[in-house]
């Protein structure tokens, strides 16, 4: 039992607040912008290499490199909107899918240029875990990864529901028209997205590197298991996504647990745990979980 | 009634480059309740959008307080005093009735926004004890007092109603124009589109028939509804009452 | 028979066209007549790919097969197959919008990619498969088999230009492209549009089997390598969008002048110094991004136009 928790459960929990991090930002994107944003994994990516160049050049531990990482991780996010999706803004939105597929790529070929394409990590050397009630280990940035992720889904909870800001993009998350209607500007809540969703991209970013490397692919590889948390969350709802990042990590852990001697699937296969799940949300539920918008 | 607050003179608009409506002319003056009534497709919805800035706006002027708002752009009417409430999908339904309210006021704040608020729950009582609920589970003429409570939020001078009863039962209809009557004695103007004619004339203080996507009749409610003309075409006919 | 060495080359760009014409074809039978944005264009390419390998090859002792059957029933069995997944993917998303199955088709994409590394027994894993046979390989060697092959691959492609165009001139056809750009009339659509939509995607999924099933025989050997989905997927796009969606003369068009810009770019940074070089291939992908970009902004339309039929839908009451 404890091995299950040490060694599935807790990591589950952290790989989950990773995607619930990322999926936040899918859900509010496309439940406010309306397109499914492509270039999301590698908006990761870019966070976790802003943070690794602070850590080179000013020598701080990566945790405390990450306003750093968000700022200028919200600045890239902004210019790509600005640049390559505002323009196409009064088109279906299939057309802004299909840049937002050439921004990932142009995201990840300038990271490549810029940093190369090795496997970095931000600190070398082992942490030794953390014991408690002599059976329990947890890794310091397993706590770290979970409490930071606990802490900012308090803080968005009450961003959304009492902020001004918030209401507003949960309006128009509601109903773009009638959020027109009633006088909301639509750019600035469209800035206010990106810099929310670009800004949790960069932490997971960072958490991703703390957790496992910094490598160029990392983003776009987390991009299905952040389509499939937002998509069980509900898209346009951002605590669902949250929730649904966790159930698709959780899952993804205990789907490789050796149950009874054999473990339910192949590690390998960890990934195409995260696609049955959207899969089996588009045929029964495409609402999600918890009742966001089918668009 | 000579303070005139809204006018449309010689107004074409429609969608895309195709026209709905053609050399309309509309007032509205302070404290009134203008009713717009006419057949399916003679562009009743489509004169209230295009005061509010919905389709595009071909020719003629829409003045408001004497300022043209003819090129005005949907976001900066709430500011000057301006607010609609559209017929259906009129409410945001993942928020609560406060929180609806609220939107209310984020594009144009009112003066004292508690008083605005309880104001306006005074107004619609029944809202008092669901407050806290999300508004898409109310019920139909719940919904339409949320919307309507929301346009009040940012207390405009003029708001404008695209039929305001549909989908209503009877009974609620009474309910909602009884209310109009009281938003109008609190000091804002109404213009509304309502698909039940007879009833509306009945508390209209100026009404237009639209035909064809043109002016075909004018009026006091009262007078439109006397007129033969007008009730043989479009009242189902009978006696006035 | 002597060819000279730019014949030679011309003859391996006009394969690789081809089978690149091939895809863009497919694409266009998806995108530019239903809409549907399919994300994971290298999955299906990789389930052709594997099917015509495993069954044209010869018996292996490292995966399953080979069987050593004739090519065109590699070939077939590579358009089943591949269309069977089109098919299951298509039934579930083709009632949402378009975002929902570019998820689901980055999805398959990505379970495929797990599937052929990780089934050993099946695919030989990162190893490969090898030994695929070319056709009338018995009677032509070397660079004659190149062109024989070239002329096969252009069979192909025509074969898949007169299924695109009957496609097109269909009466469902018709309606497909002229809802298409209207998303709310899209919505509405009833079950006899959506079923066309499933077939114009599997359609679509099959020929890029068949793609996939070109390229297997042309380079006689396939490895997980060859179905980096930035080559496959991304490029197809591009050379979609630029040739003119829902053209099928510029879905041709545009595979081959995009082939050609992305062979010489790598001519030219061939030329640069060592350490530039190796740098190369993330400045090519950088600029066929930013091409995309310019195209999609200036020049959507494409090279060749569609001349979409006019049929009065409105979106408004």
């Amino acid at each position: 039992m404890m091995d299950f928790i040490n060694f599935y459960l807790i990591p589950g929990i952290t790989l989950g607040s990773i995607y619930a991090l990322g999926a936040v930002g899918v859900s509010m994107i496309f439940g406010i912008l309306r397109f499914a944003h492509f270039a999301h994994g590698d908006l990761m990516t870019v966070g976790a290499y802003f943070a690794l160049s602070a850590v080179w050049l000013l020598g701080i531990p990566a945790l405390a490199a990450i306003p750093i990482a968000m700022a200028l991780t919200c600045l890239v996010a902004l210019f790509a909107d600005r640049a390559f999706y505002k323009p196409l803004r009064q088109l279906p939105t299939i057309y802004t899918v299909i840049a937002s597929f050439g921004v990932a790529l142009i995201f990840r070929s300038v990271i490549q240029l810029l940093w190369g394409t090795e496997s970095q990590v931000y600190s070398v050397g082992f942490q030794k875990p953390i014991v408690l009630f002599d059976s329990l280990r947890i890794a310091t940035r397993h706590i770290q990864i979970i409490a930071a992720t606990a802490v900012i889904t308090v803080a968005l909870n009450w961003f959304l529901h009492h902020t001004q800001m918030g209401k507003t993009m949960r309006a128009v998350s509601d109903d773009p028209a009638l959020a027109s209607v009633a006088g909301l500007d639509p750019e600035k809540t469209i800035r206010w997205t990106w810099i929310i969703g670009a800004g949790l991209a960069a932490i997971a970013g960072v958490f991703v590197g703390l957790d496992t490397d910094v490598h160029t692919m990392m983003g776009w590889n987390l991009l299905l298991p952040m389509f499939a948390a937002a998509l069980l969350g509900g898209i346009g709802k951002p605590l669902g996504a949250i929730a649904g990042g966790l159930i698709i990590g959780i899952a993804e852990e205990i789907c490789t647990y050796p149950i009874l001697g054999e473990s339910l699937i192949s590690p390998s296969y960890k990934s195409a745990v995260a696609f049955v799940i959207m899969l089996l949300i588009l045929i029964f539920r495409p609402r999600g979980l918890f009742k966001g918008r089918l668009l | 009634m000579s303070n005139k607050i809204l006018d449309v003179q010689n107004l074409t608009a429609g969608y895309g480059k195709q026209a709905i409506i053609e050399n309309i002319n509309t007032n509205v003056s302070d404290q009134q309740i203008v009713v717009i009534v006419g057949p399916n497709g003679a562009g009743k919805s489509t004169l209230l959008k295009s005061v509010f800035g919905l389709n595009n706006r071909m020719d003629g002027d829409i003045t408001f307080h004497g300022q043209s708002i003819f090129t005005a752009k949907t976001s900066e009417l709430v500011p000057m005093g301006i607010s609609a409430v559209p017929q259906s999908h009129n409410v945001f339904p993942t928020l609560t009735v406060e929180e609806n309210l609220d939107v209310g006021t984020f594009a144009a704040p009112p003066q004292d926004k508690k008083a605005t608020k309880s104001k306006i729950l005074d107004l619609f009582p029944d809202l008092k004890d669901k407050l806290g609920q999300q508004a898409g589970e109310l019920s139909g003429g719940q919904r339409q007092m949320v919307a309507v409570g929301r346009a009040l939020m940012s207390e405009p001078k003029l708001i404008l109603l695209d039929e305001p009863t549909a989908g209503l039962s009877p009974a609620y209809l009474e309910v909602i124009f009884d209310l109009l009557l009281q938003v109008r004695d609190s000091g804002v103007a109404i213009l509304m589109v309502e698909q039940n004619a007879k009833q509306a004339l009945r508390i209209a203080d100026y009404a237009y028939v639209l035909v064809n996507g043109k002016n075909a009749y004018e009026g006091t409610g009262a007078k439109l509804l006397q007129d033969d003309e007008v009730r043989k075409s479009f009242l189902g006919g009978g006696a006035p009452q | 028979m002597e060819l000279s060495g730019m014949l030679f080359y011309l003859v391996s760009f006009l394969i690789m066209g081809g089978i690149y014409s091939v895809i863009c074809l497919a694409l266009n039978m998806q995108w530019g007549f239903g809409g549907l944005f399919n994300a994971g264009i290298a999955g299906f390419y990789a389930v052709g790919a594997y099917s015509a390998a495993i069954i044209t090859s010869a018996n292996s002792a490292n995966h399953v097969g080979g069987f050593d059957l004739p090519i065109v029933v590699g070939l077939i069995v590579a358009g089943i197959l591949s269309g069977i997944v089109g098919w299951a993917i298509a039934r579930i998303c083709v009632r949402l919008k378009a975002d929902y199955l570019a998820m689901a088709s980055i999805g398959i994409a990505e379970i495929i990619r797990l599937a052929v590394i990780n089934e050993e027994w099946l695919t030989n894993g990162s190893l490969g498969v090898s030994r695929i046979p070319r056709p009338l390989e018995d009677f032509f060697t070397g660079r004659e088999s190149e062109l024989v092959f070239f002329i096969f691959v252009w069979i192909i492609v025509a074969i898949t230009f007169w299924v695109a165009h009957r496609l097109y001139k269909s009466p469902w056809g018709r309606v497909m492209r002229a809802i298409r750009d209207n998303e709310a009339a899209a919505e509405s659509v009833g079950k006899d549009v959506q079923s066309f939509r499933i077939q114009s995607f599997v359609i679509g999924a099959i020929f890029m089997g068949v793609a996939g099933a070109l390229s297997a025989h042309y380079f006689k050997f396939f490895s997980p390598d060859a179905t980096e989905p930035l080559l496959i997927t991304f490029l197809a796009w591009v050379m979609l969008i630029a040739g003119g969606s829902g053209n099928n003369k510029g879905a041709v068009a545009g595979a081959l002048i995009i082939w050609a810009i992305w062979s010489m770019t790598e001519i030219i940074t061939q030329q640069l110094p060592p350490d530039w070089a190796t740098r190369s291939s993330y400045i090519r992908m950088l600029l066929i991004g930013l091409f995309l970009q310019f195209v999609l902004q200036r020049f959507r339309a494409g090279l060749f136009p569609e001349k979409a039929p006019k049929l009065n839908v409105k979106s408004h009451g």
